[in-house]
C-alpha cells in the first residue's frame, strides 16, 4: 500500500452495485410482476427522481436496466414492474420474497417534475409495460397534487388482463381529484365494458386540448402513432416527453453503446423532449 | 536537463523497478507491446510504435470490478481493490500521451471511474520524443509535437544513439527524477535541440501531415451523418476489432460476468463498436448494419467527442489503424473522402 | 492493369455483370482496399498490383445475395477459397463471373519496413509488369531497394502454384513463387519438446488481442453467428480473461476449419500482432495428408472430403496417441 491518502477521496465506483432484497412481489398480469426492493438492513437502497432507472442484476445470469416505477415520495421501498421476456426477467420472475439481487443506480435524468412540468396540465399516455416509468411520475404528481394542474391518464394494453397496476389505477388514480383515467384494450373481451381500441385511436377520439404536456411511453410503434395523433391535435414537439429507458448498458455514459449522435441515453437521457429527439441523427 | 548513457538504461530500469512497477515497450515474438519490465525481458525503445497503444496501463483490456458470492441465498459483493501502487509507464509517444488525455475526459468526468482514476493517480508517464516518425503518422494534425512530449507527461525523454536525455515536467516527474538521480548526469540542451530540429524536418516531409480537418468537429453532425459517402466507405470493412483495439483513444467497453465456480467475477473488457452485437441492449440493437457501425466509429472520433469535449478530437494521429487494418481502411481515408467530395 | 479495367468495363457495359469486385487504389502506394465498383466510371480508381493481397472470395458470400452477377478478380490461390465456399454452398457460381488474374507473389509492407525502410512515399516494381525481381522505394530519406521476394507475404514463399482452379477467363501471367518447403514450419514445431512447443505458442498467443481479424477475414469462417459471439458461452469474451482464452479461441477455430482450410494465409496476413496462425491450420493439413492421402481443400468444388466422408481404411482416432 502506498502512503498517500488519495483513496480516501474515492466514492465506491458507480459500477459497483448494492445488494437488494426482494420484500414484496405482486403478480400484475400473466407476464408482469412488480417487485419491492429494499436494502438488506431495511430502508431504501438510494433516493431517485421520477423517470430514473436502475440496473438490476442476477449475478452470473445477466443484467439489465429497468425504470424505477415507484415514486420518490414512497419513503419505504423502490418498485420495479418487470415483464417476463428474456433470460434475466424469467429468472427474476422465479424469485421469492427474501431473495437477493444486485442493484446499481440510479442512472439517467428524470422527467422534469420540479421544473418544466410544474404547474402544467399533464397528459400521460402509456401502452402495456410502458406504464412503468410513467407510474413513478403519476404518483409523484398525485402526492404533490397542488403543484400540478389537471391530470389525464390514457392507458391501454392488449387485454384487460394485461393492464399493469389495475388495482392502483382503480382505487387510487381514478378517484383522485382532477384526474381522469381513460383505459382501453386492443380487442373486445368478455367482462370488459370499457373502451376497446388502440391507444393512438382512442387518443384521437378523446381529442385532448393542447393546454397539456404529454408524457408518452410504450412500444415504439405506439409511440410513433401517438406522436402523429398528438400533432394532429395541435401539440408541438416541445409539449411531448418520452423515455428511452431500455437502451443503456453501463449507465454512466462511458461504455459507448447508447449514444444517439453525441447524446448518451444513459447520461443525457433516458427522458427526452421530442424537440430534442428531432435534433438527433436518425439512429434510434 | 539530464542525460544517461544508453548502456546504463538497464540499470535505470532496474532502479525504477525496485520501488514500483515499470511498463515499457517489450519485444515478444517479434512484436513490440508495452509490458511489465523483468530482468530478462527484451526492452525495445527504438521501434517507433507498439502494436497496441499503451492505454492499457490505465485502462486494461480486461479488469475485474468485483466478485459476487452467494451463500444461503445471501449475496456478498467484494469490490476489487483499486490500484494502490505507484507505477511508471516509460516510453509513451506524444500521440499516446494525448490519447490518455482523451480517455481522461471520459473516465474522469462525472461520474468518475474510480478504477481508472486510481491508475492515473499512481502512474507516472515518461514520454519519449519520436526520433523517426513514419509515413503513417499524422499527430501534427491534432496539434501534437512529437519532438517535444508535453501535456500530461511527467517526464520527457529523448532517445539519441548514445544518450537518453531526461527532463522532468511535473512534480511527479521531479519525484521520479530524484529517485533515479544517481544514474543521471546534468546536460545542456544542445543535443536535444538538434534532435528536435531533425524530427521537425522529417515531420514536414511525411505524406499525411497536411491532412485537413476542416469541416469536422462538434457542429458537423447532420451533414456528416447523412452523407452518402459512408455507404461507399464501409464496404470492405470486415467488422473485426483491430482498429479499435490498437487505438489509443477507443474507450468503449463491455461489462461481463465470469462464473469461476466459486462466485461470479464481474469484469470489464474492451469492446469494439465494429462488432455486430455491440449495441445489443434490452430494446434490441440500434446499429444493425456495418455501415452504421462504421459511421459510428468515425463520427464518434471526429464529431460526437468534440461536441462533448470543447472541440477536442478523439483521434491523435498515431496511425496504428493505418498500419493495421486488414482491409486498409482507416480514419485518414475517411477524412480524405469527405474533403474530396468537398463536404 | 489497364487490360483488367477494359475487360471489366466491357462486361459491365454489355450487361454480363452489374458490379465489379476488385481493389481500389489507396492513398499510399501500398494500401489498396477491396472494393465494389458499380459503374464503368468508378473503375478509374481500380488498381491491381503487388499489394493487392486481400482474398476477395469471402466478399463473394455477400455478393451472392445481391441481384445480378458480380465480376470478381481472383488470384490463383484465391480460387481455392472460392471453390471451397462453392462446395459449402456459401457462394453462388451463377452470381459470379470470375476473371483469374495473374499473380507473381503478393507484398507485405511490414516486410519492407522490417528491413529498415521508413518514411515510404512511393514504391516502384510492384506493378506486376516485369519479372518482379526488385522493388525501388522512394522514401523521405532517399531511394532504397529491396528484392521483391524479401518483401513477399509468408504464404507466397510456399505458393500453391500458378494455376487458377476455377475461372471464366484468365488475364495476366502468373509465377510460381515457392522457394520454401511448405511444411518446414510445422516440422520445426513438431521437432520441439512439449515444453518448447508450449513456450513457443505461449509467446506467440500472448500477443493476441482478440480483435477477431483472423476469423473475420477467413473464407472458411463463414458461420452466420460464430460460437465465440454467443453470450451463452463463457469463452466468448472479447477480453483475454486469462491466457487460456485466446488459446481456446485459436485452437477451436483451427479445429473448425480443419479439412476446409485452403491455406490461403489470410489469417497470418491480417494479424496485427504477426502471430503465425497459419501454422495451426497447416498442421492439420499435414496430418490429413498423412492419414488420408494428399488432399488440398478447394482444388475442386465437388468430390469427397477426407473429414466428411467415411471409408473403412480411415485411421482410427487412436492414431493420435499411438503417434505420440
Amino acid at each position: 500500500m502506498c502512503e498517500c491518502n488519495c483513496h480516501e477521496n474515492y466514492n465506491l465506483d458507480t459500477l459497483i452495485p448494492k445488494v437488494g432484497i426482494i420484500t414484496g412481489i405482486t403478480q400484475e398480469t400473466p407476464d408482469v410482476k412488480t417487485f419491492k426492493v429494499n436494502a438488506p438492513g431495511g430502508g431504501k437502497l438510494f433516493e431517485h427522481l421520477p423517470g430514473q432507472c436502475a440496473m438490476l442484476c442476477a449475478p452470473g445470469i445477466s443484467e439489465a436496466m429497468f425504470s424505477i416505477t415507484s415514486s420518490p415520495t414512497n419513503k419505504e421501498y423502490q418498485e420495479f414492474s418487470i415483464k417476463k421476456c428474456g433470460e434475466l426477467t424469467s429468472y427474476l420472475h422465479d424469485l421469492q420474497v427474501g431473495d437477493e439481487i444486485t442493484v446499481r443506480g440510479p442512472y439517467g435524468n428524470n422527467f422534469p417534475v420540479d421544473t418544466e412540468l410544474k404547474g402544467k396540465n399533464l397528459l400521460f399516455i402509456a401502452g402495456g409495460i410502458g406504464l412503468a416509468p410513467l407510474r413513478s411520475v403519476i404518483n409523484y404528481v398525485l402526492d404533490n397534487r397542488d403543484d400540478y394542474g389537471t391530470v389525464d391518464i390514457l392507458y391501454g394494453s392488449r387485454s384487460a388482463d394485461d393492464l399493469v397496476k389495475l388495482e392502483e389505477i382503480q382505487t387510487k388514480w381514478s378517484v383522485a381529484e382532477g384526474v381522469n383515467v381513460h383505459l382501453t384494450i386492443d380487442r373486445e373481451q368478455e367482462g370488459w365494458d370499457g373502451h376497446v381500441g388502440f391507444v393512438p385511436t382512442y387518443l384521437k377520439e378523446l381529442g385532448f386540448t393542447t393546454d397539456k404536456t404529454a408524457l408518452v411511453c410504450g412500444p415504439p410503434i405506439m409511440i410513433k402513432f401517438v406522436l402523429q395523433g398528438l400533432k394532429e391535435l395541435g401539440f408541438t414537439n416541445e409539449q411531448i416527453y418520452t423515455t428511452f429507458e431500455l437502451r443503456m448498458k453501463c449507465g454512466v455514459g462511458k461504455c459507448g453503446r447508447c449514444n444517439i449522435g453525441s447524446k448518451y441515453v444513459c447520461k443525457d437521457g433516458p427522458v427526452f423532449r421530442f424537440d430534442e429527439i428531432e435534433k438527433l441523427p436518425d439512429e434510434y | 536537463m539530464y542525460k544517461i548513457a544508453k548502456e546504463n538504461l538497464s540499470a535505470l530500469f532496474r532502479e525504477i523497478s525496485k520501488t514500483q512497477e515499470l511498463y515499457l515497450p517489450i519485444k515478444t515474438a517479434g512484436k513490440v507491446n508495452f509490458g511489465a519490465w523483468t530482468e530478462d525481458c527484451e526492452v525495445d525503445i527504438d521501434t517507433l510504435k507498439s502494436v497496441k497503444s499503451p492505454k492499457d496501463a490505465f485502462f486494461p483490456q480486461s479488469e475485474n470490478l468485483y466478485t459476487c458470492t452467494t451463500e444461503d441465498k445471501k449475496i456478498k459483493i467484494t469490490p476489487e481493490e483499486l490500484k494502490s501502487q505507484d507505477f511508471v509507464v516509460f516510453g509513451m509517444k506524444g500521440c499516446d500521451v494525448q490519447g490518455v488525455e482523451v480517455l481522461d475526459k471520459v473516465f474522469l468526468s462525472n461520474p468518475v471511474d474510480s478504477f481508472y482514476q486510481a491508475r492515473r493517480n499512481h502512474g507516472t508517464i515518461v514520454a519519449m520524443a519520436c526520433s523517426e516518425p513514419e509515413d503513417s503518422c499524422f499527430c501534427k494534425v491534432f496539434g501534437i509535437d512529437c519532438a517535444n512530449p508535453q501535456g500530461i507527461a511527467d517526464v520527457a525523454v529523448w532517445n539519441t544513439p548514445d544518450y537518453l536525455y531526461w527532463n522532468a515536467l511535473t512534480p511527479k516527474g521531479e519525484k521520479l527524477t530524484a529517485a533515479v538521480s544517481e544514474l543521471l548526469t546534468e546536460s545542456d540542451e544542445t543535443a536535444v535541440n538538434s534532435l528536435k530540429d531533425d524530427i521537425h524536418n522529417i515531420v514536414e516531409k511525411l505524406p499525411y501531415m497536411d491532412l485537413s480537418l476542416d469541416g469536422w468537429g462538434g457542429d458537423a453532425l447532420d451533414e456528416k451523418f447523412n452523407s452518402p459517402i459512408w455507404e461507399e466507405l464501409y464496404k470492405p470493412c470486415l467488422a473485426c476489432g483491430t482498429c479499435t483495439f490498437v487505438c489509443p483513444t477507443c474507450q468503449c467497453y463491455d461489462i461481463r460476468d465470469y462464473d469461476t465456480g466459486h462466485g461470479v467475477q464481474r469484469y470489464r473488457c474492451w469492446d469494439s463498436c465494429m462488432y455486430s452485437d455491440f449495441t445489443m441492449m434490452a430494446h434490441g440493437n440500434n446499429r444493425t448494419s456495418q455501415m452504421q457501425r462504421y459511421r459510428q466509429r468515425f463520427m464518434h472520433k471526429l464529431v460526437y467527442y468534440p461536441a462533448n469535449n470543447d472541440g477536442m478530437f478523439s483521434c491523435v494521429g498515431c496511425g496504428r489503424c493505418v498500419d493495421k487494418c486488414p482491409s486498409s481502411l482507416n480514419i485518414v481515408k475517411v477524412i480524405k473522402a469527405f474533403s474530396k467530395e468537398g463536404k | 492493369m489497364q487490360e483488367l479495367i477494359n475487360r471489366a468495363k466491357e462486361l459491365l457495359n454489355d450487361g454480363t455483370v452489374v458490379r465489379v469486385l476488385g481493389w481500389k487504389a489507396g492513398d499510399m502506394p501500398y494500401n489498396p482496399e477491396p472494393a465494389f465498383f458499380n459503374s464503368p466510371e468508378a473503375l478509374d480508381e481500380f488498381v491491381y498490383n503487388g499489394f493487392c493481397g486481400a482474398n476477395l472470395s469471402k466478399y463473394m458470400i455477400e455478393a451472392s445475395t445481391l441481384e445480378g452477377k458480380t465480376l470478381v478478380f481472383l488470384k490463383p490461390c484465391d480460387t481455392y477459397s472460392f471453390n471451397q465456399l462453392l462446395y459449402e454452398h456459401r457462394v453462388d457460381r451463377d452470381k459470379a463471373y470470375i476473371i483469374g488474374v495473374g499473380c507473381k507473389g503478393k507484398l507485405d509492407i511490414e516486410m519492407i519496413k522490417a528491413q529498415g525502410i521508413k518514411g515510404i512515399r512511393g514504391v516502384k516494381g510492384a506493378e506486376l509488369t516485369d519479372d518482379c525481381e526488385t522493388l525501388t522505394i522512394d522514401t523521405i530519406y532517399g531511394e532504397k531497394t529491396c528484392s521483391f521476394s524479401s518483401a513477399m507475404l509468408g504464404r507466397c514463399h510456399v505458393c500453391k502454384g500458378k494455376e487458377h482452379k476455377i475461372y471464366d477467363e484468365i488475364i495476366g501471367e502468373s509465377k510460381d513463387t515457392q522457394d520454401q518447403e511448405r511444411f518446414a514450419g510445422v516440422e520445426f514445431i513438431e521437432s520441439m519438446t512439449p515444453e518448447e512447443k508450449f513456450e513457443f505458442f505461449q509467446k506467440e498467443l500472448s500477443k493476441c488481442i482478440r480483435c477477431n481479424a483472423c476469423r473475420n477475414v477467413c473464407p472458411a469462417c463463414s458461420c452466420r453467428k460464430c460460437v465465440f459471439d454467443s453470450n451463452k458461452f463463457d469463452s466468448t469474451q472479447k477480453a483475454n480473461v486469462d491466457s487460456f482464452e485466446e488459446k481456446m479461441f485459436h485452437i477451436i477455430r483451427a479445429f473448425h476449419v480443419a479439412g476446409r482450410c485452403t491455406d490461403c494465409g489470410e489469417c497470418s496476413r491480417v494479424c496485427p500482432q504477426g502471430i503465425p496462425l497459419h501454422l495451426f491450420n497447416r498442421k492439420f493439413i499435414k496430418d490429413i495428408n498423412e492419414f488420408y492421402g494428399d488432399f488440398t481443400a478447394g482444388e475442386t468444388a465437388d468430390g469427397d472430403r477426407p473429414l466428411t466422408s467415411f471409408t473403412f481404411e480411415d485411421v482410427e482416432p487412436s492414431i493420435v496417441t499411438e503417434r505420440g
